[in-house]
């Protein structure tokens, strides 16, 4: 109920990102009803223009380029969001003990997180990958651990400036275990920008799967994912054609609409008036 | 020195406001916070503005300088400054008249000024920017101004940092700071607040003289109505943006009218039934030659006290003396470098991690900050409730059943059950600290400036309701305070600290009645009365004396 009266008052950019983001978690859930053929059903010749029977053409083996769209949407946006769930659980779990407990334990934590945070996080990932092979939970796990430091970083500083609360002191002062202080004084004071983070994550992990995926070390085909999408039929963009880019538009438009809503809700959370 | 432009004589009005009005918004909704009010200030008068907090005196202080805060607009009246309307003049008129015609005094000097600068700076941005002075000038009137506030080496005091100077001369620096291009009219938005007793009476003092020295009008806002007796020629009275009463200084303080006026000024006149001394029973904590320091800093020295059921015992000192540094101790929250402490006959571990629960229960706290020291996203029903579920495991209907009986010793009613911090006063959040502390079934409880940031009225309930509570349960206290007053009206005992040392300790009686140790007596004597000439008097013997 108080969600509808806020978005009432929301501006148009927030109200156009809840549209993009519901219209794209629609396609992702419904992808097997919404599309025509299976995802790596080879249904025509490679390359066919745009037309009847292909609503976008087909792709460089003849699968039919909208259905892959969708199913993209489904595979990409869903790696992305489990592996961004996954970096904060690690981030926001190791940042609020360091903060909490301090001394040599925050020390350690957070000397290995600038370790972790100066080699630059596409080559470290490359780099892991192809050791332990690119299977998904793989690839979840290795961007979930290496976003994670980021979030540490976020969790960490909005919770030294809880920690030093009075109510924290005497919640300690009666007692309670670690994991209650963490859980119920910390977390929900450090909420709302670590909400506002989440969605920053969920882009910039969208754009390292993307990236990775180009690279050809990410989703592994015949999986339809946006990334390989746009690498497989890149050299229809020497012919003129702008098929290519429509992966590419959807992973902007994506992180348009959620830069959107998150702009906003920074703006809810911090207090500022127009 | 150069000698003051000359912009109009004595006596010819310099700021009136009529029928002034000013709205707040809170909730998509603007409320009227200054309802109506008149006010005429003429040159070289000090204006006194009381009331609590709320009543306005902030909001129409800086109104004084065509300018309301965020979410706060003026929405009638009018306000003359010296011939200009100030809410006809454009920006950048009003510019050119804040800080060179007008001057601000914030309550916190601290969080006013820049701790990237150095003092003399930003002393000198304000003339400079104006085209009042030139940077040497502004440097050497600087130095001249640092001296008549009798600030320590005048010459070199501008070169430090805000953080090098302590909080009473920063804010003497900061009223040189607002007399830089000898405005017509200073506004002090509680000056002194937030400062100790015996560091007041000097930026008091300081501020008396210079105003009279340049002959500059003020409006010297305060909810202390013993600090602006000192200070003001004439008293308005607020409350709620209403004009209570308003007259000459002398008449407010003998002759008040209005029954308000009245309780404030009856304000601070409670007193503990004397309670007779202890005789068999062992104390309830004894703390015995403890010593205690910041890593390598010490700051308690051999300290020894007592505390016993059903008593009171007031810890005094100014900031720094190390009287919450005890606390800590006692609590654990800072194991003592040596020394011991035995509660009730047994020895206490030193770090509060290694007590048991049992330990922990018997010995609360409650803070100065109650907006601090409740979480902002717990209902009242679980902040208070979950000491219950901890140390005695009540839980479900029964805790809330017992939340609402210890709302109702709090004398709250059960509609703030389910409510935020954020939906409580002041007063009321400290009443819910209060019953966090109660619910553990304490026996000893240390509580922490727990008036401090209340309103004198305010304030006064809390120490009622604190006494009524010590009778019904047996409860001990132990009661950390700066305010002699509060003192006063609740010690049966008074330990004086000064720099992590015990000066002085005793019965109340025996500590209140002369002779009294020299610091003690210090403290004493600065505690402002409601006397208009008590400043000047003091000062006068205290001169007579040197």
């Amino acid at each position: 109920m108080r969600f509808w009266k806020l978005l009432k008052k929301s501006p148009w950019s927030a109200r156009f990102g809840f549209l993009v983001i519901f219209f794209y978690v629609f396609l992702a859930v419904f992808a097997p009803v919404l599309t025509p053929y299976s995802e790596s059903q080879i249904v025509g010749a490679e390359y066919e223009p745009w037309g009847e029977g292909f609503l976008l053409g087909t792709d460089n083996l003849g699968r039919d380029m909208a259905t892959r769209l969708i199913y993209g949407a489904r595979n990409t946006i869903g790696i992305a969001f489990i592996t961004t769930c996954l970096a904060f659980f690690v981030g926001i779990l190791f940042g609020f003990l360091a903060s909490t407990l301090g001394g040599w334990v925050d020390q350690i934590l957070a000397r290995i997180v600038d370790v972790m945070m100066a080699i630059p996080s596409l080559i470290f990932a490359l780099m892991i990958l192809t050791i332990v092979g690119t299977s998904i939970p793989a690839l979840i796990l290795v961007i979930g651990i290496l976003d994670s430091t980021r979030v540490f970083r976020l969790a960490r500083a909005v919770s030294m400036n809880i920690v030093v609360m009075e109510y924290i002191e005497v919640t300690r002062l009666r007692g309670e275990g670690l994991w209650w202080v963490m859980r119920r004084e910390v977390l929900p004071n450090a909420l709302a920008p670590l909400v506002a983070e989440f969605g920053l994550r969920f882009c910039f992990v969208f754009l390292t799967l993307a990236a990775l995926s180009f690279l050809g070390i990410g989703v592994q085909p015949p999986t339809a994912d946006w990334g390989s999408m746009v690498r497989d039929n890149a050299t229809l963009i020497s012919f003129g054609d702008i098929t290519p880019l429509l992966p590419a538009g959807s992973i902007a438009l994506l992180t348009v609409g959620v830069n959107f809503v998150v702009d906003w809700f920074l703006h809810l959370t911090s207090g500022l008036k127009e | 020195m150069i000698p003051k432009e000359t912009r109009g004589k004595k006596g010819d009005v310099l700021l009136e406001m009529r029928g002034l009005r000013i709205e707040g918004e809170s909730d998509d909704q603007w409320n009227e916070i200054v309802c109506g009010i008149d006010l005429t200030l003429k040159r070289g008068e000090v204006l006194g503005l009381i009331g609590e907090s709320g009543a306005g005196k902030s909001t129409i202080g800086l109104a004084a300088m065509g300018f309301a805060r965020d979410g706060c607009r003026i929405s009638g009246g009018s306000i003359v400054f010296d011939g200009i309307d100030l809410l006809k003049a454009d920006d950048d008129d009003k510019r050119n008249l804040r800080g060179s015609r007008i001057a601000y005094v914030a309550q916190s000097a601290a969080a006013a000024f820049n701790p990237a600068h150095k003092l003399i700076n930003q002393y000198c941005e304000t003339p400079v920017q104006h085209g009042v002075r030139s940077r040497s000038e502004a440097e050497a009137e600087a130095k001249n101004l640092y001296e008549r506030l009798q600030l320590p080496d005048p010459e070199n005091i501008g070169f430090r940092y805000p953080h090098q100077v302590s909080g009473g001369q920063l804010q003497r620096a900061m009223t040189a700071m607002a007399m830089a291009c000898r405005p017509d009219l200073i506004i002090f938005d509680e000056p002194t607040t937030a400062l100790d007793v015996t560091t007041q009476i000097e930026v008091l003092a300081a501020i008396k003289d210079i105003v009279h020295q340049f002959n500059t009008a003020a409006i010297y806002i305060t909810h202390d109505l013993a600090v602006v007796a000192q200070m003001a020629d004439r008293i308005m009275v607020l409350r709620y943006g209403n004009l209570i009463e308003e007259s000459d200084t002398r008449t407010i303080v003998y002759n008040p009218e209005e029954d308000y006026t009245q309780a404030l000024l009856a304000v601070r006149t409670f007193r503990k039934p004397p309670v007779e001394e202890p005789k068999e029973d062992v104390p309830i904590l004894t703390v015995e030659n403890i010593s205690a320091s910041y890593g390598t800093i010490p700051v308690l020295y051999n300290l020894d006290m007592e505390l016993h059921r059903l008593r009171t015992v007031a810890v005094v000192g100014e900031s720094g003396s190390g009287k919450s540094t005890l606390a800590r101790v006692i609590t654990g929250l800072l194991p003592p470098s040596e020394g011991r402490i035995t509660y009730d006959g047994q020895t206490l571990t030193p770090d509060f991690r290694q007590r048991s629960k049992d330990e922990l229960r018997r010995l609360q706290m409650i803070y100065q900050m109650p907006d601090t020291a409740l979480n902002p996203k717990q209902r009242v029903k679980d902040i208070v409730g979950r000491p219950l579920e901890f140390y005695l495991g009540i839980r479900g209907e029964k805790r809330n059943q017992r939340v609402l009986e210890l709302l109702d010793m709090i004398e709250l009613s059960e509609k703030y059950f389910d409510r935020f911090p954020s939906e409580l006063s002041g007063g009321e959040k400290q009443r819910i600290c209060i019953a966090r502390a109660l619910a553990a079934k304490p026996e000893l409880i240390i509580c922490d400036e727990v008036t401090s940031a209340l309103d004198q009225l305010v304030a006064e309930e809390i120490l009622k309701l604190l006494q009524r509570l010590q009778d019904e349960l047996g409860l001990a206290y132990m009661f950390i305070t700066h305010d002699l007053a509060t003192v006063k009206a609740i010690a049966d005992e008074i330990v004086v600290m000064l720099e992590g040392r015990i000066v002085e300790k005793g019965e109340k009686q025996e500590i209140l009645t002369p002779p009294h140790h020299e610091y003690t007596e210090l403290l004493l004597s600065s505690v402002p009365e409601m006397d208009p000439d008590w400043l000047d008097n003091l000062l006068e013997k205290r001169k007579a004396n040197q």
